[in-house]
């Protein structure tokens, strides 16, 4: 989708990006991020030609960017920067619609391409009538970035989009405009200072020095394996302890031997394992170990007359989470939804653990008390 | 009193000639601006964008401005002779400063990320100054004109002297005549009177222009 290919910049003498290869897929969102100076912000805007190159290509969908026409290219690519920097003796449809002019759509394509692109950022209608200067830091970037939009891009190019907001404003907008990003299936540069939000929601992360990548990978990839001190130091050292559970996956904390009952057992069974085992509640399983409800003691208390198996008064669609998804993304979702467990489950809906909140506790301690060398570190930090 | 009496008295007789040197005094003036326009908007736009060229050309206005105005009208009297056209090209020298001066400002107070937002949008150069330059910079240029033309009225006055008309001419004759008080302010109410018009009138052509509008006002 987007290619490039030993590209150089060079100011009078100082070379600002030396010799940068990366291949961008479609659909993919890709962040850039290093200390000021190292050359990210020139690196993003060659790719519309606010920069000209020195040295190599760059390539959009397999052509050469120097072979168009700048003025069509930067058409027919998205911009969006920290300043947002909208029209200010424009209304917020003659915004929106901005390339859309420039592309001499008709006014009726204008006008019903805006009211669809509002729509995508939950704001009323009524406010393409009104200016710039008439709406929020929030609400003006949400603008921004439909501008971008409007000529449905495949690509967009975002300089610190979010870096002037406020942290409450800048999170939802992070939030927002991810999902935006998946559901349209854009391809994403994009610039910031902030590793919080490089990994938040870079699929990659560019990590950059002096004109040159230092590591591009997932964020998962770079808080396990940093490529060098520099990856480490720009990380930080806390990023790095709290970076644990980012990499552990579920299956390596959950207990492996959650209690189960099989299909077909009688209640009067179920309660005495209850019993046996310290359990309030049972997992229902078939016979491949395929998970299909579970039972708690109240509903048993409440229907043992009706019921003889438990398949009869199983709840079914319980909240599960897959074996390898996240722990850092699977803690949150138990701890939110108050859960008591989670089943753990195989990509074939097997039942292959438990992540009970004891689990949680635990796991909890063990950062917090650990080993001890974090601690160590933490206190050394605090110092 | 009596020279109010006489006032009277002479609009009431020369009202036609009054009002005749009026308009020749109004377009006189709005010609010299008009010109002026045409060179200094353009020269404003070019040293706002190339910076370089800014300071010689402030400078030379600057010159220019500080040459008593009927000074000036005599050396260009002795290039293209009496007559109608040394006070135009007197005017148009007089209002290229403020215009030029107000073009410059405007054009770089115009905010360097609007202008960046749109040349990335895809806009060509002269796309980004008709849609976005300009019409952020207009009442700047507008205010500029303004002041040119107040000024204008008052050279325009001078032009009687090189035998150009306008109410000017009204003046001088009543500064030649024996108690000619009543002549004089026959033709100095007049241009005053023009001058507020004009300034009134350019003043709120100026706020119309403002490019930041709000929804509100435009709705009422
Ligand atoms: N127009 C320019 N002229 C000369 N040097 C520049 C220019 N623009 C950027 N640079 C230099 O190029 C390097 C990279 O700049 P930039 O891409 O803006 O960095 P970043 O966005 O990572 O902070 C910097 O060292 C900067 O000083």
């Amino acid at each position: 989708m987007l290619e490039f290919k030993n590209v150089t910049k060079r100011y009078d003498g100082k070379t600002a990006v030396k010799n940068l290869n990366l291949n961008i897929k479609k659909g993919e969102f890709v962040c850039f991020i290093g200390p000021s100076g190292c050359g990210k912000t020139t690196t993003m805007k060659m790719v519309n030609r606010l920069i000209g190159i020195s040295g190599g290509d760059i390539l959009v969908e397999g052509k050469n960017i120097k072979e168009q026409d700048a003025v069509e290219l930067r058409r027919s690519i998205g911009y969006v920067i920290q300043q947002i920097g909208l029209m200010p003796h424009m209304t917020i449809k003659e915004n929106i619609v901005l390339v859309g002019t420039l592309l001499k759509w008709s006014k009726e394509k204008k006008d019903q391409r805006a009211r669809e692109l509002l729509k995508l950022v939950d704001l009323p209608e009524e406010y393409l009538n009104k200016y710039p200067h008439e709406l929020s830091g929030g609400q003006q970037q949400r603008i921004g970035v439909l501008r971008a939009l409007a000529a449905n891009p495949p690509l967009i190019l975002m300089d610190e989009p979010f870096g002037a907001l406020d942290p409450i404003t800048r999170d939802s907008l992070q939030d927002e405009f991810k999902k935006l990003q998946k559901e349209l299936g854009k391809t994403i540069v994009f610039v910031t200072h902030d590793m919080d939000e490089a990994l938040k929601l870079g699929d990659r992360i560019v990590i950059m020095k002096d004109g040159e990548v230092v590591q591009a990978d997932t964020p998962d990839e770079i808080l396990r394996n940093p490529a060098n001190e520099f990856v480490e130091e720009f990380l930080g050292k806390d990023r790095l302890i709290q970076g644990r559970p980012d990499v552990t996956t579920v299956e390596q904390i959950m207990e492996n031997k959650p209690i189960t009952v099989p299909v077909g057992t009688t209640l009067r069974d179920a309660i005495s394992i209850m019993r046996d085992k310290h359990v309030d509640s049972l997992l229902v399983v078939d016979s491949a170990n395929v998970l299909k409800g579970f039972i708690d003691i109240e509903s048993i208390n409440l229907n043992h007359k009706k019921a003889k198996v438990v398949d009869e008064i199983m709840e079914e669609g319980i909240y599960t989470v897959s074996h390898h998804s996240l722990l850092r993304d699977t803690i949150h979702k138990i701890l939110r939804r108050g859960a008591k467990y989670a089943p753990v489950v195989d990509d074939n809906q097997r039942l292959v653990g438990i992540v009970t909140r004891a689990t949680l506790a635990n796991l909890v301690y063990d950062t917090i008390w650990g080993d001890g060398t974090e601690l160590e570190e933490l206190t050394q930090a605090a110092e | 009193m009596e020279t109010l009496n006489q006032l009277i008295h002479y609009v009431a007789q020369n009202g036609d000639y009054i009002w005749e040197q009026f308009y020749r005094h109004f377009l006189m003036t709005f010609y010299g601006v008009l010109f002026a326009s045409i060179i200094s908007i353009p020269l404003g736009i070019l040293i706002a964008k190339y910076g370089k060229l800014s300071s010689w050309v402030l400078a030379i206005g600057s010159i220019t401005q500080t040459i008593p105005a009927l000074g000036a009208m005599a050396v260009i009297m002795i290039l293209l002779g009496l007559g109608t056209n040394t006070a135009i090209v007197t005017l148009i020298i007089y209002s290229i400063l403020p215009i030029t001066q107000n073009t410059y400002v405007g054009m770089k107070d115009v905010d360097k990320t609007v202008v960046e937002a749109g040349y990335a949008s895809g806009m060509t150069r002269f796309q980004l100054l008709r849609m976005v330059e300009l019409p952020l910079a207009i009442s700047v240029i507008m205010a500029g004109i303004r002041t040119a033309f107040v000024i204008g009225i008052g050279i325009a006055a001078i032009g009687a002297f090189v035998g150009a008309g306008g109410l000017g001419a009204i003046i001088l004759t009543g500064t030649n005549a024996t108690d000619g008080t009543a002549i004089i302010l026959a033709g100095a109410i007049p241009t005053a009177l023009m001058a507020i018009i004009v300034d009134l009138f350019l003043g709120w052509v100026e706020r119309k222009l403002q490019p930041i509008k709000s929804s509100k006002s435009k709705a009422a």
